[in-house]
């Protein structure tokens, strides 16, 4: 028997979402060598299913004092050091007749408390800018909320990471670990892709895997107190607000709509889950997210909704608790000492906004282990803007169409205006960096596939496109408009009604009765079952 | 715009769709005088090929060579489906009819035999159809050869011909994607005479631009020479808008061997030859068309047995009146039916729409549920004379029918059945309307 292939590091960090490509920054910013292994792509998770809120902290001011801080101060630094993955829209706190008055008049005084700026806005000059807010609106305060492209923001930090020398395994699941006494001497991973087991000897294991986390802790045997809490988000087919606009009250059901590019994001919900396979949008998840933030925004009644989506939050401790929104929202640093290991770390919990400051403690741990001295740099250091990263930024790609026009650059996706050069960029990137990319991956790095059509159209473009350029053979592109168009379905099927039930309708038009696409898949839809129907 | 003989007539047909358009066709060849109202937008999506009955049944993804042993089957299994409540042989007269009628506006297609037909799509996969256009028969016959070939080491040697610029089609990824099934297909991309520096082309403006005789000379002269040992060659769907046949003829000509288009993803080229045919066809049988008009209210009289319909989009708007009426207003996409968060509803009577429970039952989680989505098999359900039900299960009217893809109990884009199902019941409801109205004024 040949044993598996061995490769060696300092640190193994488990989950390439926000925390994990934040950590592997920070270790190579203070000279630590790390490899990254992430089971599925950057950001699969919650990190990309999410708002893209950077929370002022106003949200947590009197349930969760903590967080609130927490986030106030980390909201400040990655305005500073991450400006070209944020646009400061400010946010709306909006009360609506109903609410509860007494939480109206202490939300100021909360917000002071954390060091939270507020001012109230008077409701007719608010609706004056807004004019989405209702005309129930009582009471309306402007905090410094943002929006973060979470996206834009892992792969810049995993770009910096890799510049400095640490290395990126997608695709890639972990399997096993082999203890040895309070040491883990070897995680087993596998790839996802070609099968082959290796093995990773680290000096220090962290657990970055989210939701997750609580699985990979297991295979370690290091249990941890963990639950899960599904929250759905509705895109909208155009843009409702200019800013953040959170309900004022006590956190609950789609009380936040951000603004997106051209689209707006509302939601979310929050429902406990056992099991992290199978989670998506429901019906229902749309319906209460829909008449719960009509009652602050009501031309979301009868909005055009182009897409679902559902994440998981890992939610620590109180298994028991009823309600997950009472379940904090910060995060956890395990050293997992008291499992009987010195070597393995796990960090989880938290939000998009804390996720440099999860990655900071869960180093500084590190680093004490490894004795190394060196501190923190991410709290002062840029994070480097890199084109190859930005494609997810809403219009970038039609600007630099734009400029490149007339010279055979041609739109691929017409809803987000992504021209070929875009995917020609992301997937050069790609494949110099040793990978294999797939529409899929493009779909994660760009806007393609992102507007009313949700793949339907551009799908189609995007292959003919790569097969000339000689990315894909054979029967490749059929199979990657279907893994790719299937994922954007999934995110549909609870919001079709109205105009986008009419656009699904042309979709399979086109996909199932002029391609037949449904056929490849069907088991005896061979050549060999057509001809043994008889004639007549 | 005086005199009521102008604005009453013995049939309106609401929608202008495959189905509105062949219940037109077809009450005009019955001698009834007709209006019809609907822009004939959804006639772009069509592919040119005329699918009668593909797939059945769908959940088995099972595929027929005959479309007649498929009706059979169908009438075994889903006796309420709509195209298993119309006679075969009737059916077959529709179709013949229909392509007839093409056929007299220049857009020519294959003899209709027995068999559905297979043709190649832009993405590489093969279609099953029944009705194909003549510019498109020489790759169905290719293909069928290759499947009664024993020996598959002697395909036809076919040249597939792309334009760089026309986005969604790629003859190198149909070689690609078919190489086992057919191989030695090669490719070929070429720049557009006349469009070399434009960065994105259109069907549409190239299949123009193939109608001047000096455009097509220059075209035909690039693909000579790649020709090498091909006996055929292919293209996507270019070859000419009203004047299809001659810019086909000529490339074959100038080529020495049959070529065949390929039809792409719409809004394509055929769909607007399939228009311009129509309207002809519609034009010189004497069909009355309102095309920007919409129908704004439609109230139909027990006591007068007269239907009168308020249009919108008609300068000053109008109103007419119809002995008989024609609801051929198709789906979601056709704007038939409705859909809210809670449920759907035809969108111009309010009549009763057979569907799901609830919301959550609509759609399967996977695209491509072998089992299809329960909405697409919502709709008007009719009485034996294809007049669609009220409330109480009686005809809404005893004048008003429902054809085409507005009708329950089939998923025409799963069983590939969408041109039949609108010729089918457009035929069978006409002669159901002209029995009634003949026997009336009687």
């Amino acid at each position: 028997m040949i044993s598996p292939s061995c490769i060696q590091t300092q640190v193994l960090i488990i989950g390439g979402g926000v925390t994990g490509t934040a950590l592997a920054r920070d270790l190579a910013l203070r000279g630590v060598d790390c490899i990254l292994v992430e089971k599925d792509d950057i950001n699969a998770g919650a990190s990309g299913r999410n708002h893209g809120l950077l929370h002022s902290g106003a949200r947590y001011v009197a349930g969760d004092r903590q967080a609130a801080m927490e986030c106030r101060a980390e909201g400040e630094i990655l305005k500073r050091v991450a400006a070209q993955a944020i646009q400061d829209t400010g946010g709306y706190f909006v009360a609506v007749q109903g609410d509860d008055e007494r939480y109206i008049a202490d939300f100021p005084l909360y917000c002071a408390r954390s060091g939270i700026e507020t001012r109230a806005v008077d409701v007719a000059t608010a609706r004056a800018l807004e004019p989405a807010l209702s005309d129930r609106a009582i009471a309306v305060f402007e905090v410094p909320d943002a929006s973060i492209d979470p996206f834009q923001l892992s792969l810049e930090s995993l770009a910096q990471a890799r510049s400095l020398g640490a290395r990126l395994m997608r695709r890639t699941c972990v399997v096993g670990f082999e203890r040895e006494g309070r040491q883990i001497r070897a995680v087993r991973v596998r790839s996802m892709v070609g099968e082959e087991e290796m093995r990773i000897e680290a000096a220090q294991v962290v657990n970055a895997a989210g939701a997750w986390a609580r699985e990979v802790a297991l295979l370690a045997a290091a249990p941890i107190d963990m639950t899960y809490s599904k929250g759905t988000l509705l895109v909208t087919h155009s843009r409702l607000a200019g800013r953040v606009v959170n309900r004022l009250r006590r956190p609950g059901n789609a009380d936040i709509m951000m603004p997106g590019g051209t689209v707006s994001i509302v939601g979310t919900t929050s429902t406990r889950v056992e099991a992290l396979d199978d989670i998506h949008p429901t019906t229902a998840d749309a319906d209460l997210i829909v008449e719960e933030a009509a009652r602050m925004l009501p031309a979301l009644a009868t909005m055009r909704f182009i897409r679902a989506y559902a994440g998981v939050r890992p939610l620590l401790g109180s298994s028991g608790a009823a309600d997950s929104r009472s379940v904090s929202r910060g995060f956890a640093l395990f050293d997992h000492e008291d499992h009987g290991l010195d070597n393995l770390a796990t960090i989880t919990g938290g939000k998009l906004t804390t996720c440099r400051l999860m990655a900071e403690r869960a180093a500084d741990l590190v680093c004490r282990r490894l004795g190394v001295t060196r501190p923190c740099l991410t709290a002062t250091t840029p994070l480097p803007a890199v084109p190859e990263c930005a494609w997810t930024t809403p219009g970038r790609s039609a600007r630099e169409w734009m400029r490149s026009h007339g010279s055979h650059d041609t739109l691929l996706c017409e809803c987000e205006m992504v021209p070929g050069s875009t995917v020609d960029a992301i997937f050069d990137a790609l494949r110099s960096a040793g990978d294999t990319p797939t529409l899929t991956d493009l779909g994660l790095r760009s806007r393609v596939g992102k507007g009313a059509c949700q793949g339907g159209f551009c799908a189609v473009r995007t292959v003919a496109h790569l097969y000339q350029r000689g990315d894909f053979h054979a029967q490749r592109g059929l199979a990657e408009i279907l893994d790719f168009f299937g994922e954007r379905w999934r995110g549909q099927h609870a919001i079709l009604w109205g105009e986008q039930l009419a656009q699904a309708e042309l979709m399979e038009a086109l996909h199932c009765g002029l391609f037949g696409e449904e056929l490849r898949a069907a088991p005896n839809a061979d050549p060999a079952d057509q001809s043994s129907q008889s004639s007549p | 715009m005086t005199g009521e003989s102008r604005n009453t007539f013995d049939v309106a047909v609401i929608g202008a769709g495959m189905a509105g358009m062949a219940a037109a066709l077809f009450a005009a060849e019955r001698g009834l005088s007709c209006i019809q109202v609907g822009s004939g937008g959804g006639i772009l999506f069509a592919s040119g090929l005329l699918d009668l009955l593909g797939v059945h049944p769908a959940a088995e993804g099972r595929q027929w060579r005959s479309p007649f042993n498929a009706l059979a089957a169908l009438a075994q299994k889903q006796p309420d489906h709509p195209l298993a409540r119309v006679d075969p042989v009737a059916i077959r007269t529709a179709f013949e009819s229909f392509v007839t009628a093409l056929g007299e506006a220049g857009l020519v297609y294959a003899p209709l035999g027995d068999r559905n037909r297979k043709v190649l799509t832009s993405i590489g996969t093969v279609k099953t159809t029944f009705g194909v256009p003549l510019s498109m028969v020489a790759g169905a016959n290719a293909l069928e050869a290759l499947d009664v070939l024993d020996a598959p080491d002697t395909p036809p040697s076919c040249l597939l011909v792309d334009f760089r610029g026309l986005r969604e089609f790629s003859a190198r990824q149909i070689a690609a994607t078919l190489a086992d099934r057919w191989p030695g297909l090669r490719h070929q991309r070429i720049e557009f005479p006349g469009f070399e520096d434009a960065p994105e082309l259109y069907a549409a403006h190239l299949a123009r631009a193939l109608e001047s005789g000096a455009t097509r000379e220059r075209t035909i002269a690039l693909i000579k020479p790649l020709l090498g040992d091909a006996q055929l060659v292919g293209l996507p769907t270019v070859l000419g808008l009203g004047r299809s046949r001659e810019v086909h003829a000529a490339f074959e000509a100038g080529l020495g061997v049959p070529v065949f288009e390929i039809p792409t993803m719409p809004t394509s080229v055929p769909g607007l030859r399939l228009l311009g045919a129509l309207e002809a066809v519609m034009s010189a049988r004497g069909v009355h068309r309102r095309r920007q008009a919409s129908v704004r209210a439609l109230a139909c009289d027990a006591n007068t047995g007269t239907a009168t319909l308020d249009l919108d989009g008609v300068p000053g708007g109008e109103r007419v009146s119809a002995r008989a009426v024609v609801l051929a207003t198709g789906r979601f996409s056709g704007r038939g039916l409705t859909a809210d968060r809670g449920s759907v509803r035809e969108s111009i009577l309010g009549l009763p729409v057979h569907q799901p429970a609830s919301r959550d039952a609509w759609h399967q989680r996977d695209f491509l549920d072998p089992s299809g989505h329960a909405i697409n098999r919502a709709g008007l359900r009719t009485d034996d004379a294809w007049r669609p039900l009220d409330m109480s299960g009686k005809p809404a009217w005893p004048r008003l029918f429902a054809v085409g893809s507005i009708l329950a109990d089939q998923d025409w884009m799963r069983t590939k059945c969408g041109s039949g199902l609108a010729i089918a019941t457009a035929w069978a409801a006409t002669q159901q309307l002209a029995d009634q109205l003949h026997g009336t004024a009687a």
